[in-house]
């Protein structure tokens, strides 16, 4: 009984990590056809900042409350300056390369932005737990959980909705939707594709950046982070289907409540239930659970 | 039997490496006998590549060839290097025939993504087992040659690296030129056409995946008996990311490409390292954007447009 | 001109292959060090920093003939020390070939180096290959020398089974009655093995201990959050950890969020490092681990005065235990160096490696002797504490020191076997 309420949360706990860690990852994908490998770069990028912006914060003696505050903007701008440094300093001079290329490119950026970081941040871990103790903890059963954790998953919900209601029902949006769904045929009817992407880039980098902030109160940021990240943030956007935000959101509860059932049922299949889920999912779908059906051209 | 240039260029390269190597500084001869290990591994990479595949899981292979080799001493005390490196072959043309069946049906971004969900799966698996030494892996012992125990295992194995490699490099070159190997191409070019044609695009696919397996349990091998380890990173996805990163940087059109790139990248990695032992990642970044910025078609296209000036 | 194809590949490999043959001139007075640590990635900032900044200070200050006695003279049997410093990234085969290429490449009189259990296995029939004196100064696994003898290559740094043999001793003695032990490790090597050695150990000693869950998150996973739901579904008396690094000051800080840690005493076998870094967050009564006589559990001597001292005063931080094992990987070095001396004014490298062999020297850590492994392999005595908060400074209490034969293994018996017969020859007083 506990167990199964412990699966359920802490699944969904992690699942809601993972979605907004894989949203920015799989709009990316959708409307720029880039599988951004940096993706974790950003990450990695948010949780330095928000960890550095907090403790400065904090020891000017400022209100804790507001350490909430500042998390958020070390995200934007985090999310923001790093974006546009690798959009318009290096996507751009590589638009309309191979699909796989534009992976290498991405992982190349990934190799000089950890450096970058270590020049930076060097390679002490960075901690700003307060945000993450001050909300305490909530009694259930023998078990407790962080209420942080469980507004990460209000976080969560509130990024999918926004994100849902913008490409849904907004003109931008809508125009997203258009490119996503077809490029060449946009451009043709005069949208400017590259100012989408310069945008798309962008929040997709601030999501990125955002998860980072939001992970760093409740982790020790180090370096690496960011590679840890994207091969997870992968394996859920591959399972959801590429460019599908419903599939992201699909696949990080799917991964999430996995991952959660082995800690507590078979601590020793973790390592690998994730992969599993992922051959099962693309054995069944091959192209992931909310893939649209491509035209064949011939 | 009439050689065609392609077949002259890779024996002339062969008695070359083979004649250079006991003047080679020792470091030297070690980082080409393992590049050429991981040329081979590339070369499976860049076959499936030219049939618009890209794999990011030949680390499966590469870590299954490693471990036979490594098992088969460790366990049944297997010696021979070619008896070890036809295991290594076997174990891993056996894994690609069953996974292959699956795998052949895949396209794009949903092959790359089930190839990498598979070796990360091996490497879970082999991270778990503690009779092999879990991540640490395991030392492989010293390989004889036909009953012979060299002392200078070293320049052996290198001179057996040469042989091996130019063999396949040679066979390969032959391949891509039979209409096997140019159904590859159309597959990339348009896999609907080719089915129109009556040929079996999922026949050519599977087959062209066994190869690409054997060649990297085969790289794996050699690695294994060069280095003398194996480990679960071996199959780790960044493993697998550096070989499709050096078949780019290589370049599709030539498998001799193959090889001078792996052996570069060793090369860039090992100078970077000492070069900037804090920022050698940063280096190899720069270097790879570059190579991808000024040329397009990897490294192989300097000597597509040197030969054109010569002519 | 289509025959040229060969010709190119032929240009192309002999120019790349002149241009990386150029050798390296050194200048044959200096010693020249090869030292190897982790400077970049997760195992940096823990372990690779600290060791690389004990490897400059010890370096800088034998070069200037500054370390108190008996390492006042200056260099290695007169040489000065020229370090050559190398990232340890990038896994075993990348270190193969890093090594080779120190050893062949840049012609480095010995090597220093690797904390990681799977370089040094990967490494160790590589100095043999290449015959050169080697010492690993930090890898824990009792594997290298338990699996066969080595010539030119010495561990000054004790075995992890000390970590966890130690640690079983400790929790029993604080807390005779301990029935049922919680586990959370990271699933590699050195998580498994130390969860290994530890409930193998424990359940010798006091046969019946129960196991409530033992978690195998994987290595750098930083969140938690399912594993300590799980570990509180367990209650138990302790919940052993050999996490290192970002991953153990995450558990802490997310163990201590949610309360875990009030319930279930942690012990943390490399808590050590982490205790000047965020002692407001370890609850009192952790039981904290250094991996041997290091930091704050090293003996009050004038060497270790001396090196925690000139430590602060450059770094501005304290030396933590892969400082310790850096510093004494170097004078051990040193000592052997010396030692030879008797016999040979300038002594080969033969002579050095005959004169570590079974050597005991003196370090910042007390006595290190190498022991067993046909005397190649270090052994130390053990040390454990509780970690409380005095006057809002992070301090160790109720210290129970193991000596080195009541935590490691005789020579010749594997730790493996040694657990499995219970401990025969220990002695422990």
């Amino acid at each position: 009984m506990f167990t199964l309420t412990a699966i359920l949360v802490d699944g969904t706990i992690y699942a809601s990590w993972l979605f907004i860690v894989a949203a920015g990852l799989t709009l990316v994908y959708g409307v720029m056809r880039i599988l951004n490998l940096a993706h974790g770069s950003l990450y990695a990028v948010g949780a330095y900042t928000a960890a550095s912006a907090i403790t400065w914060y904090l020891s000017a003696g400022h209100a804790p409350a507001g350490s909430y505050l500042v998390l958020l903007a070390a995200a934007l701008a985090a999310g923001t300056v790093t974006g546009l440094l690798i959009e318009r300093g290096v996507l751009r001079l590589m638009y309309g390369r191979d699909e796989v290329v534009m992976i290498l490119v991405t992982y190349a950026v990934l190799l000089i932005l950890e450096d970058v970081i270590k020049l930076i941040w060097g390679v002490e871990s960075y901690s700003a737990y307060q945000p993450y103790q001050l909300l305490g903890r909530l009694q259930f059963g023998p078990m407790t959980f962080a209420n942080y954790d469980l507004a990460l998953i209000a976080v969560a919900a509130a990024v999918a909705i926004a994100m849902w209601w913008t490409l849904n029902r907004t003109r931008r949006g809508k125009l997203l939707l258009v490119v996503i769904h077809d490029r060449e045929m946009s451009a043709a009817l005069g949208i400017d594709v590259t100012r989408v992407f310069v945008v798309t880039f962008l929040i997709g980098g601030v999501l990125g950046a955002a998860a980072g902030a939001l992970t760093a109160p409740v982790v020790s940021v180090v370096p690496g982070i960011g590679v840890e990240v994207i091969v997870l943030a992968f394996a859920v956007v591959v399972i959801g289907g590429l460019g599908s935000v419903q599939g992201a959101l699909v696949g990080s509860l799917i991964v999430g409540i996995a991952r959660a059932a082995a800690v507590h049922l078979l601590p020793e299949v973790e390592l690998f239930v994730i992969y599993g889920v992922m051959c099962l999912v693309l054995a069944v779908r091959p192209a992931g659970l909310f893939a649209r059906p491509a035209a064949r051209k011939i | 039997m009439r050689t065609d240039p392609g077949t002259r260029g890779f024996l002339i390269a062969a008695a070359v490496l083979l004649a250079a190597g006991p003047f080679l500084p020792k470091w030297l001869s070690y980082i080409a006998t393992i590049s050429l290990g991981y040329a081979l591994v590339v070369a499976g990479v860049v076959l499936l590549m030219r049939a618009g595949l890209v794999s990011f899981g030949q680390g499966l292979y590469f870590c299954l060839g490693g471990y036979a080799v490594g098992a088969a001493g460790k366990y049944w005390n297997l010696g021979d290097a070619f008896v070890l490196l036809a295991a290594a072959v076997a174990v891993s043309v056996a894994v690609a025939a069953l996974l292959g069946l699956l795998l052949a049906r895949y396209r794009e971004i949903f092959f790359a993504m089930f190839t990498m969900a598979f070796s990360m799966i091996l490497y879970g698996l082999l991270s778990k087992s503690q009779a092999l030494g879990s991540t640490d892996g395991f030392n492989v012992s010293h390989a004889t040659f036909l009953g012979y125990a060299p002392v200078a295992l070293q320049g052996w194995l290198y001179a057996a690296a040469v042989v091996l490699s130019m063999a396949v490099a040679i066979a390969l070159q032959r391949y891509l030129r039979s209409g096997m190997g140019y159904a590859g191409d159309a597959i990339r070019e348009n896999e609907i056409r080719v089915e129109y044609l009556g040929i079996s695009v999922y026949r050519v696919v599977y087959l062209k995946y066994l190869v690409a397996a054997g060649l990297g349990g085969l790289g794996g091998g050699l690695a294994a008996l060069a280095s003398g380890h194996v480990g679960p990173d071996m199959a780790y996805w960044t493993t697998s990311g550096e070989f499709v990163f050096v078949a780019l940087l290589g370049g599709t059109q030539h498998i001799a490409a193959a090889f001078a790139a792996s052996f570069l990248f060793e090369l860039i990695k090992t100078y970077a390292f000492e070069l900037s032992p804090y920022t050698w990642q940063m280096m190899l970044g720069v270097v790879l954007l570059a190579i991808i910025l000024f040329l397009p078609s990897g490294l192989w296209s300097l000597v597509a447009r040197g030969r054109e000036a010569l002519r | 001109m289509k025959g040229n194809k060969a010709m190119h590949i032929g240009l192309a490999l002999g120019a790349v292959v002149a241009a990386a043959a150029a050798p390296v001139p050194a200048v044959a007075q200096d010693y020249k060090l090869g030292l190897v640590t982790f400077l970049s990635g997760g195992a940096a900032g823990p372990f690779g920093i600290p060791a690389r900044n004990a490897g400059e200070l010890i370096v800088d200050a034998i070069n200037a003939g500054k370390v108190p006695a008996p390492y006042a003279s200056k260099g290695i049997a007169g040489r000065t020390i020229q370090p050559v410093w190398v990232d340890e990234a990038g896994g075993p085969s990348k270190q193969v070939t890093e090594y080779r290429a120190l050893v062949q490449k840049q012609g480095v009189d010995a090597v220093i180096g690797y904390i990681s259990s799977g370089d040094c296995l990967a490494l160790a029939p590589v100095t043999e290959e290449l015959k050169k004196l080697t010492i690993f100064f930090d890898c824990g696994t009792p594997r290298v020398f338990e699996e066969r003898p080595y010539t030119y290559l010495f561990r000054t740094g004790p075995t992890a089974l000390m970590d966890s043999l130690g640690a079983a001793r400790y929790i029993l003695a604080q807390n005779p009655g301990v029935a049922k032990v919680n586990g959370i490790n990271q699933n590699y090597a050195w998580g498994q093995d130390s969860w290994n050695d530890f409930i193998a150990s424990l359940q010798k000693l006091k046969p019946g201990v129960q196991v409530g869950t033992s978690q195998m998150p994987k290595i750098f996973a930083g969140q938690y959050s399912a594993e300590i739901s799980a570990l509180q579904l367990q209650n138990a008396a302790f919940i052993h950890s050999s996490f290192w690094g970002g991953d153990m000051e995450s558990f802490v800080q997310q163990g201590r969020a949610r309360g875990l840690l009030d319930k279930q005493v942690a012990i943390l076998t490399t808590g050590e490092t982490a205790m000047f870094r965020i002692p407001e967050q370890i609850p009192e009564g952790t039981v904290i681990g250094g991996r041997g006589p290091y930091g704050v559990f090293a003996p009050d001597n004038a060497l270790n005065k001396w090196f925690r001292e000139q430590y602060f005063n450059r770094f501005n931080t304290w030396p933590t235990y892969p400082s310790y094992k850096m510093a004494q990987a170097i004078l051990g070095l040193k000592a052997a160096a010396e030692k030879a001396m008797a016999k040979n004014p300038k002594p080969a490298e033969a002579d050095v490696i005959a004169a570590l062999e079974h050597l005991s020297f003196e370090a910042p850590s007390g006595t290190v002797k190498m022991a067993i492994g046909k005397g190649h392999q270090a052994v130390q005595e053990m040390v454990y504490g509780r970690f409380k908060l005095q006057g809002g400074k992070p301090a160790i209490v109720n210290v129970v020191r193991y000596p080195a034969e009541c935590v490691n293994p005789p020579d010749g018996v594997t730790s493996e076997q040694w657990i499995k017969q219970g401990f025969p020859g220990a002695k422990c007083n």
